[in-house]
């Protein structure tokens, strides 16, 4: 390359002046250094300003009470969070158990059984699955899953297991919890399969040789060798999936019916927390205490959020930083 | 030696039947959306949708189509990139070539991968209340912005990523012939690893331009193309959703279309991205 004629160029942008690349040098650190301190500042400013709206609410009730109530009556002044916590908690539980196993078992696959081919083109699917807008996978829900849910599993699972409450089949639709977890399932298997994948690749190519070599099958290799040093790691891919999971708005609300009630059956219509925040953000200035409440909403979500997202996230940096020299 | 089945080899066989079964499902449910979204959409596609803003009556299942939602999605997820990219470029290269393996580098990649998990409604929560604050009212910018906030930490995090595979006697080599760190981050860092900043850049852009829920409280709707950073602006995703609520079969359609026109973006974007990081990688040492 002609790197006389480019360092020519860019010469009077960098002078070669000792003492003025030094300066330079100083005056980045500084800039950049406060650049550094930016995603700290937003999460505390984050917070913050919800806490600040929110508090006109929490001065009024205690925050026990907001969470426990079971009332949602805005226009009366009642807030009771509880339907939506329940709905946000039922919809992910369904969510991610029907998540994991697929997506552990998947990795597994395509880190230990899978042709080199064969992990090359599936890769990049995956992260198109991941790139696939929240209201396509909505669109989705309402056009497959939706009219699958009610018109072929909740007449087969009430018609079987009717007698057991949770799959009882109390309303005509498919809008409910089990659409919006399968849809949620969808969402974040693209995560969960990438985080473990990467946690099962950290284990070091000699120890899986070794156990081969002393004639252990593959899945023996995968139980006593992979499993051993790879659950913690496994088990925080499926916390950063589940805090994912908890703040999924447009396409669980788009299927799961969005009722204030608390759910007894995987059939029911569910309103889970950001559903809430999302469809009444419209008239929230004209009520007392109504934009109060949802965002002292948005601040449980938040909370919620960042508990599991930090206690994953530390589990997961240690395990994919660590080495087995 | 003859082979015999033992209890470890049926084992080995229903974990792989499993396995092949759980595979099935992922990539099935992956073909299974595409499939859903085109069978729907291509029907209900046509130039009108891709060339006219709303007329009236248009949610009605009347004449117009979906332009306001395509440039007002493409100018907010543009602006939210360019934004991000200004903050996150550097950070990313500080932690890079400053404070790599520090204290202080590994509190700021957990407040990043924090931020990431931040649900998007909450980011949109918290724009609406600054933009309260500020006295604003649902515009371009606001959408912008937020975009900017939710794009940052995950563009952050991907350049940082790429730019952990840079080759270290690179920079050691450059260190050794006197340059600072600044220099190496800007004139060795970046040209090395420029297809990997692209692919993360993009895959930032794809992110900002398919959310919906959080330019729904600061952005705004409107029929119109955005003519300024204070007009209210329509996006794709919220275009989606709008058109879905309504009770008319004819409007529905034109969801599944722009379903499907969002859809084609992001897939152009992700593909492109691809193509563009093999294309550049020839500017760079092997």
């Amino acid at each position: 390359m002609n790197s006389t004629a480019q360092s020519a160029s860019e010469g009077h942008l960098f002078r070669s002046s000792q003492a003025y690349r030094q300066t330079q040098e100083k005056n980045a650190r500084r800039a950049l250094f406060v650049i550094a301190l930016l995603p700290t500042a937003l999460i505390v400013a984050v917070t913050l300003a919800l806490l600040a709206r929110a508090w006109p609410i929490l001065q009024q009730y205690s925050l026990w009470e907001l969470l426990t109530s079971t009332t949602w009556k805005p226009m009366k002044g009642q807030f009771g969070f509880l339907p939506f916590i329940a709905g946000t908690f039922w919809v992910t539980v369904v969510g991610v158990g029907l998540a994991v196993p697929p997506c552990i078992f998947t990795a597994l696959y395509l880190s230990e059984y899978a042709s080199n081919a064969t992990r090359a083109t599936i890769k990049p699917m995956l992260d198109v699955l991941a790139a696939i807008p929240s209201v396509v996978y909505g669109v989705w829900g309402v056009l497959a899953i939706v009219p699958f849910v009610g018109n072929v599993i909740r007449p087969a699972l009430s018609k079987w297991f009717g007698f057991i409450p949770l799959f009882a089949s109390n309303q005509p639709t498919g809008y409910g919890i089990l659409s919006g977890g399968i849809v949620l399932a969808v969402m974040i298997a693209p995560f969960i399969i990438a985080v473990t994948y990467e946690v099962l690749r950290t284990v070091p190519e000699g120890w899986r040789q070794a156990s081969l070599g002393l004639g252990a099958t593959r899945w023996q290799t995968v139980r006593h060798v992979l499993f051993r040093q790879t659950l913690p790691g496994m088990i925080a891919s499926v916390v950063f999936g589940t805090s994912r999971a908890f703040g999924e708005t447009m396409a669980v609300l788009m299927v799961v019916g969005n009722v204030p009630q608390l759910p007894t059956s995987i059939f029911d219509s569910a309103y889970p927390l950001p559903a809430l925040i999302a469809n009444n953000y419209g008239e929230m200035m004209s009520i007392k205490l109504y934009d109060a409440a949802l965002l002292c909403a948005a601040l449980v979500l938040l909370v919620i959020v960042l508990v599991f997202n930090i206690a994953s996230t530390l589990v997961l940096q240690r395990i994919l930083r660590r080495s087995w020299a | 030696m003859k082979f015999r089945w033992r209890r470890r080899h049926i084992g080995e066989l229903i974990v792989k039947i499993i396995m092949y079964f759980s595979f099935a499902c992922v990539v099935g449910s992956l073909a299974l959306i595409l499939w859903t979204v085109l069978y729907k959409g291509l029907p209900a596609l046509t130039w009108s949708m891709i060339t006219q803003t709303p007329k009236g009556g248009f949610y009605l299942g009347k004449e117009g189509g979906i332009l306001n939602a395509i440039i007002g999605s493409l100018f907010m997820a543009v602006g939210g990139t360019i934004i991000a990219l200004i903050f996150s470029l550097p950070l990313a290269l500080y932690l890079e070539t400053y404070i790599n393996a520090s204290r202080f580098g590994h509190w700021v990649r957990l407040s990043l991968d924090v931020l990431w998990g931040i649900p998007s409604i909450v980011y949109g929560a918290f724009g609406f209340t600054i933009m309260l604050a500020l006295g604003m009212r649902a515009s371009l910018l606001g959408g912008i912005v937020v975009l900017a906030l939710l794009e940052f930490p995950i563009m952050t995090r991907a350049i940082d990523e790429v730019i952990r595979r840079m080759p270290g006697e690179l920079e050691q080599a450059s260190l050794a012939l006197g340059s600072t760190k600044l220099e190496v981050a800007t004139r060795v860092v970046i040209r090395q690893m420029l297809p990997g900043i692209v692919t993360a850049i993009l895959l930032a852009f794809g992110r900002g331009i398919g959310d919906a829920a959080s330019v729904l409280f600061v952005a705004g709707y409107t029929d119109r193309i955005p003519t300024s950073l204070m007009s209210p602006a329509a996006s794709l995703p919220l275009a989606v959703y709008f058109q879905l609520g309504t009770p008319f079969p004819e409007v529905q359609q034109r969801a599944y279309a722009s379903a499907l026109i969002l859809t084609i973006i992001v897939l152009v974007i992700s593909f492109g991205s691809r193509f563009l990081s093999t294309r550049l990688g020839k500017y760079t040492v092997k």
